[in-house]
């Protein structure tokens, strides 16, 4: 073995946005030596671009709401497939961990009184996330970050891990490069723990960066851990869509928190025309009980724009098929209109939505006070990862944790708006938590020389065929191509199929390319090594897809329309199987605890 | 489709040259996508930071015909495109590979602010109180996305180098975040003459003329805070106050 650049923790983590963060303050207080590896300079991960809040029952704006309520609405969202103790956790948890990030510095919006205030957003039954205007992820991730600077914790900036070691079962290290010099980095570690985010560069529009390839999803799946639901992925409803360079742009929720409202190309606020049963109760039947509702008003019920993201994408693509579409293949996001309604309108929404106002205005040439955007859905989210134990994070492969958008479970079929940001502080914590105390108790252990060299010799490879090989990038658009038209939003077993014969020559493709240039902050060759994780999670979430043979939350079968009660009683799991194949196989969902039951029927 | 040409700097620590290239234009595309383009199609090495597209992540800072910009945010129909589009990395800083630069230095000009440090809890669950129009003055500096390219453009760091005497328009604000903060109990304005240098800057504006955040750096955060040094620290009578309670 060569010698690497050796770096020796007792945990590392691996991805340095909300929940990585989160982890490595947490493992750090546990007084063990932390690692963190970003794969872009620090504090400019995708938690910068969460918008809308923190969502977390501290009843401030309303009182009737607590933890119970955000459980259930939790699992409601999330069409009863969560793991229901993460969703226990998570609403009795995120107060606390809010009212931390005060401690540390965050500076949110304030109720008259002086106290955190929340907002509404889609599917919280009461007004329950925390912000700052609409930037509240860069609040998150700064104060993390200025927190996270003072306690001890080593940082690799601009690293990328390739492969995770093992040593028998567990997991002894990872190995990566450094994109500066292009040199490998080895590190040692007892626990690792990973928080890389989602896989949105899977598909063609998405609201995520070039770092978003499912690298924490595939380090877990080639270590042997089990990944979970990943047929879930969550379109965002309201994504920019005009002019081309911004598609996919994420618009926030906040603006139909505000009052925003979605019409079709005849004006018709399309959204009423149809309410799913669970949530009908629940549902403003008309224009004035929904404004009412934006305006704080506790007998109102939400206006349906405010219906689970899920839903609101799947009626949006139904008007543009129907030929009701705006220009250019969406719907109107219009909050203009709220004008005729509140005095100084307009800079009642600069105030509230700043950075909406600026995206577009910048980007478009559009002023949103003055004319209704054009929007349509755009890949945000997968509610699909590394399946990992509730209370401690660690996944099926012992020492490995996740955390975050990686890890699965919390969101069941589809995550509501604002519990992102609090699953992140939430399991982020328990993750370094548990991690640092694997890490007391395992004693050192060997890394593989084998495996090392041969993670460095493949990850060359593309330098060896130069620029007469496959362009990376020419590849990567032709995978984005065929998951956004046949793995999307409306899903059919044949198209599926065909996603899954065409990711072979993919493959093929994907070992045939070159790069040209030498190792120095080269981005054609980071593009070459992230295709292996865009392959494997594009395979992943095409077999759990056709696996499940209904229609529930973010997952749409055209030919199974339908939500199957059958279905509702296990997850779908993938695992590398003996050969290197993919197996599909599904798991029972545990039986609920009646308390939690109960608490489900009551909220009904 | 209409193509333009942009002039981009390749090369790294040890020198570099621009490079012409020709790539297609349409409608609403902004400076890095055509850099994307460019990468993609001619040029897989050319090296380039970016994350969110969006301006919220202020990564992609550059000097676009001489402006420092966010490469994202800049609308190639608000250029002229009959000329090259030139493209180099932010000056100030050390070159790593061509759009990058070593900004490292910010990290350690950060940490050694001292960390924010509240003041006990105002309720018995532990929480506090705080107006909103106490926390506006303070959001409008964590609005802040470390693009740097108030960095960039300061003559202090910029011209002068002064690196190692002088934090810069970012801290400042930063600092201006922490010692404005209703709830912050530290004192850091020995600190900022001392070490930081705030008696550096004097007045430009450059700064708060590239911010793509629109924060009022000089006027909200760095003329306060020199007005802090000052009266806490070249007071006559509090001078003469400190010397006396010195003396044996």
């Amino acid at each position: 073995m060569p010698e690497y650049q050796t770096h020796e923790h007792d945990v590392l983590v691996i991805g340095a946005g909300g929940a990585g963060l989160r982890a490595a303050i947490e493992a750090s207080a546990g007084g063990v030596s932390v690692g963190l590896v970003c794969k872009s300079l620090l504090g400019k991960a995708h938690t910068v671009m969460a918008e809308g809040g923190i969502a977390a029952a501290l009843a401030n704006v309303d009182d009737r709401d607590n933890w119970k309520v955000h459980f259930a609405d939790t699992m409601r969202g999330g069409q009863y497939v969560n793991n229901w103790r993460m969703a226990e956790l998570h609403a009795k948890e995120a107060p606390e961990r809010v009212r931390e990030l005060e401690a540390w510095g965050a500076v949110f919006d304030r109720t008259p009184d002086g106290r955190i205030l929340q907002r509404n957003f889609g599917g919280h039954r009461y007004p329950r996330l925390a912000h700052v205007g609409d930037r509240t992820g860069l609040e998150l991730i700064r104060t993390l970050q200025d927190h996270g600077i003072h306690q001890g914790i080593d940082v690799h900036m601009e690293c990328t891990i390739v492969t995770l070691l093992k040593d028998g079962g567990r997991v002894v290290g990872a190995f990566g490069y450094e994109r500066e010099r292009g040199r490998f980095k080895l590190f040692r570690a007892k626990a690792i723990v990973l928080a890389t985010g989602g896989i949105g560069r899977a598909y063609k529009i998405t609201s995520n960066s070039w770092e978003y390839t499912g690298d924490g999803h595939t380090l877990a799946y080639d270590a042997g851990a089990e990944l979970v639901d990943m047929e879930f992925v969550q379109f965002h409803p309201t994504g920019m869509i005009w002019p081309p360079s911004v598609r996919g742009i994420l618009v926030t929720e906040a603006v139909r928190g505000e009052g925003g409202v979605l019409r079709n190309s005849e004006g018709r606020r399309f959204m009423f025309d149809e309410i799913p049963e669970n949530y009908r109760t629940q549902t403003a039947d008309n224009e004035e009980e929904g404004w009412r509702y934006t305006q704080g008003d506790k007998s109102a019920r939400r206006p349906p724009e405010l219906l689970t993201r899920d839903h609101v994408s799947r009626c949006i693509m139904r008007e543009v098929k129907a030929g009701r579409g705006s220009p250019h293949g969406g719907v109107f996001l219009d909050i203009a209109w709220i004008k005729a309604r509140i005095p100084n309108g307009a800079e009642h929404i600069k105030k509230k939505l700043p950075s909406m106002y600026h995206q577009f205005k910048q980007l478009a040439d559009l002023d949103i006070t003055q004319e209704p955007m054009e929007i349509g859905p755009t890949t945000h989210y997968i509610m699909g990862g590394v399946k990992v134990d509730a209370d401690t994070q660690m996944s099926s492969v012992p020492g490995l944790f996740a955390a975050g958008e990686c890890a699965a479970g919390i969101n069941g079929a589809n995550r509501l708006g604002g519990n992102s940001l609090s699953d992140i502080i939430v399991f982020g914590k328990r993750a370094g938590e548990f991690a640092a105390r694997f890490a007391k108790t395992a004693p050192s252990a060997a890394v593989d020389a084998r495996q090392i060299d041969e993670a460095a010799r493949t990850a060359l490879e593309p330098f060896e065929r130069g620029t007469g090989g496959e362009g990376p990038y020419q590849v990567q658009y032709a995978l984005q191509e065929m998951m956004q038209d046949l793995v999307g939003i409306v899903r059919t077993e044949s198209e599926m199929q065909r996603a899954l014969e065409g990711l072979g020559p993919l493959r093929a493709r994907a070992n045939r390319a070159g790069v040209g240039g030498h190792r120095e902050y080269n981005p054609g060759w980071h593009a070459a090594l992230d295709l292996h994780s865009l392959l494997t999670v594009s395979e992943a979430i095409a077999r759990s897809a056709i696996e499940r043979r209904e229609s529930r939350g973010g997952h749409f079968r055209d030919d199974y329309p339908n939500k199957d009660a059958s279905f509702g009683m296990f997850n779908i799991i993938v695992r590398k199987g003996r050969e290197g194949r993919m197996e599909v196989s599904r798991a029972p969902i545990p039986e609920m605890p009646d308390e939690l039951k109960r608490i489900i029927e009551e909220m009904k | 489709m209409a193509t333009a040409t942009f002039r981009i700097w390749r090369g790294d620590a040890q020198g570099g040259k621009f490079q012409d290239y020709q790539t297609g234009v349409s409608e609403g595309m902004v400076v890095l996508d055509a850099v994307h383009q460019i990468q993609a199609d001619q040029a897989n090495d050319l090296a380039v930071r970016w994350n969110c597209k969006a301006g919220k992540c202020g990564s992609c800072s550059a000097e676009v015909n001489g402006d420092p910009r966010l490469m994202c945010m800049t609308r190639l129909n608000q250029l002229d495109l009959a000329q090259p589009v030139r493209i180099e990395p932010m000056r100030a800083f050390p070159p790593i590979r061509d759009l990058v630069t070593d900004v490292l230095w910010n990290f350690g000009a950060k940490k050694s602010i001292r960390r924010f440090t509240p003041r006990p809890p105002d309720a018995p669950d532990g929480t506090w109180r705080m107006a909103q129009v106490d926390v506006e003055r303070v959001q409008e500096f964590r609005k802040c996305i470390e693009c740097f390219l108030c960095q960039d453009v300061c003559h202090v760091l910029r011209e002068h180098r002064l690196f190692d005497e002088f934090i810069g328009p970012r801290h400042l604000v930063y600092a201006a975040a922490l010692e404005m903060h209703p709830l912050d109990t530290e004192n850091r304005a020995r600190d900022l003459k001392r070490t930081h240098g705030v008696g550096y800057c004097n007045i430009t504006k450059c700064c708060t003329n590239v911010c793509p955040e629109g924060i009022t750096i000089t006027d909200n955060a760095i003329i306060p805070l020199k007005e802090r040094v000052i009266d806490q620290l070249y007071d006559p009578v509090a001078k003469l106050f400190r010397m006396l309670r010195r003396s044996p």
